[in-house]
């Protein structure tokens, strides 16, 4: 894979306020990059730099292989992007802001075709000002693609949409990506980075606290894994504090919470079958990159 | 996928493609906001056909020109109306809108930039003010008999630099306000006292000297007499210098001033 995108040493300042800073990552073609973090983290403005909206106050983008700021014209026909609260006039219809947008681009897609992709062929006589948040959400995703773009960003891609809409939108963006566009997702939803992005920067307070992918970060989480489960019989929670993969022992009621790291599922059920103990309603949780993602904004905070 | 095989063919100049299809957008708004067609156009038309039915209009305005009446001398100034609702109270709420809402910040993120809505909104204005113009100007020569202006060129020219000076104080507008409706406010506020310097409630040759001089130096004022002049037949550069410095300083404060979001 070769690099789409490459930050390196990003810093942008507002009224002095220093919102990105010092923050490098790379993108390779092909890939679902998420960023995510709280609001304010500096996510929105280091995508705007990619965009070539904003200047950056200090290091060096790479956007395939051309500066955003010195050659935004030519940037702006292989980008797409999805802007956070870029709304298109209240009377524009449907089908005319897609045919539109796509008299921009020296080599458009088929407006028509994206059109019927995004599901919004019923809705292309409709005013923008009458559309749901989910169509506005398709549609602006449309526009994106308009200029058949080579990198699409997206901030916010699913906010205010309900579940269904939300995990349509996530199969299409994984069609726009298994033709081989190259996606940045800008997102404060942890299930949305999980489910689709390859790798995932994590940012808090302008810088970048954790880079890999969903999976990494979930397993590198503090929180580990936690089984639940009833024992037949009373249980020594000293025996279960002994092991070393063990952390923590909670008992509430009949109930037994083990947490710890590692193989720890195995050592725990090692230990009960040895001492002929039944575990019902066994359960384990997985640390998700939400507990992950908690975690590492947590330490900063 | 459907859209990457199916690709149509590139236009031999995109830009100017996309400014075509901008202008015609910009259009298809206009023309869907119905409430802004009926008073940018329907009311000028509609003071010409109320004036040219009341007969003391017919007479002249004064021993002096007998040749003049009231009508005639009000024509102009019924242009003038036209020129400053569009730049007044469509321009400003459109584009303050645009910006307020992220309409401009999208297409500042595509090839053709937010430069050319920019162009393709004021070709859209400047098109509709003289559409109505002339629409104004025939049906005062065949529903009631005004006379086509004497001297064409110069009244053409004062018409250029008094929406010149207009466009570009709508321009400067919406450069300062930050929200359409900051913007619509500003231009009807404007607009009132414009349209009494222009002579709609008391014509200029009637008012006294001091009032006379103010309005010749306001925008629209020497608008008027500028056309009025050209009218008539007389050539009076002044006036026409006045717009210039208008138009000129309207349109620098405006580029200097005008936010993209």
């Amino acid at each position: 894979m070769t690099t789409a995108i490459e930050v390196q040493g990003l810093t942008k300042q507002y009224a002095g306020a220093t919102v990105v800073r010092d923050v490098s990552f790379t993108v390779e073609h092909g890939e679902i990059f998420g960023i995510i973090g709280p609001n304010g983290a500096g996510k929105s403005t280091t995508v705007e730099c990619i965009e070539g909206l904003r200047k950056p106050d200090a290091g060096h983008i790479s956007v395939l292989g051309l500066n955003p700021g010195r050659d935004r014209d030519e940037l702006r026909q292989r980008l797409g992007v999805q802007l956070q609260d870029a709304e298109l006039p209240q009377r524009l219809r449907v089908g005319e802001a897609l045919r539109l947008y796509s008299s921009f681009y020296p080599a458009p897609a088929d407006w028509r075709a994206l059109m019927e992709m995004l599901g919004l062929t019923a809705k292309q006589k409709t005013q923008f000002g009458k559309l749901s948040g989910g169509q506005r959400q398709r549609l602006s995703i449309a526009l994106a693609l308009a200029g058949r773009p080579e990198v699409v960003v997206l901030d916010e891609l699913t906010t205010g949409l309900d579940p269904q809409a939300r995990r349509d939108t996530w199969a299409l963006i994984e069609g726009v990506r298994d033709r081989g566009t190259t996606i940045v997702l800008v997102t404060h939803f942890m299930e949305e980075a999980e489910r689709l992005c390859d790798r995932v920067a994590v940012f808090d307070s302008g810088r970048i606290v954790a880079l890999d992918t969903p999976a990494t970060l979930a397993a590198g989480a503090d929180a580990g894994q936690r089984i639940r489960f009833r024992p037949d019989r009373p249980l020594d929670e000293a025996a279960l504090l002994a092991l070393p993969e063990v952390r923590g022992v909670q008992r509430r009621g009949d109930q037994v919470t083990v947490t710890g790291t590692g193989a720890v599922l195995n050592a725990v059920t090692t230990l009960l079958a040895r001492r002929g103990i039944v575990a019902r309603q066994l359960r384990v949780d997985q640390a998700s990159l939400e507990d992950a993602f908690v975690a590492l904004i947590g330490r900063h905070h | 996928m459907s859209s990457d095989t199916a690709a149509l063919p590139a236009a031999p100049h995109p830009r100017t493609a996309a400014l075509r299809r901008l202008t015609l957008t910009e259009l298809t708004l206009f023309m869907r906001e119905r409430v802004s067609i009926i008073w940018g156009i329907g009311f000028p038309l509609v003071l010409l056909i109320i004036f040219g039915n009341i007969p003391g209009f017919r007479k002249p305005v004064s021993p002096a020109a007998p040749r003049v009446s009231l009508l005639d001398s009000y024509v102009p100034i019924l242009l003038a109306f036209v020129l400053a609702m569009i730049a007044l109270n469509v321009l400003p709420p459109v584009l303050a809108g645009y910006r307020e809402k992220g309409v401009l910040r999208r297409l500042s993120a595509t090839p053709v930039g937010a430069v050319r809505v920019l162009a393709a909104q004021l070709i859209v204005d400047a098109g509709m003010t003289a559409v109505t113009m002339i629409a104004l100007l025939v049906m005062a020569r065949l529903a009631f008999s005004v006379a086509f202006p004497r001297q064409p060129a110069e009244f053409a020219l004062a018409v250029l630099l008094g929406a010149l000076a207009l466009l570009s104080l709508g321009l400067l507008l919406a450069s300062v306000l930050p929200t359409s409706r900051g913007a619509n406010a500003a231009g009807a506020i404007l607009f009132f006292p414009m349209m009494f310097f222009a002579g709609l409630w008391l014509p200029i040759a009637a008012m006294p000297t001091a009032l006379r001089h103010v309005s010749h130096a306001t925008p629209l004022g020497a608008a008027v007499q500028a056309m009025t002049d050209a009218w008539q037949g007389h050539w009076h550069p002044l006036y026409l210098l006045i717009l210039a410095g208008y138009a000129l300083a309207f349109a620098v404060a405006a580029g200097r001033l005008f936010r993209w979001e």
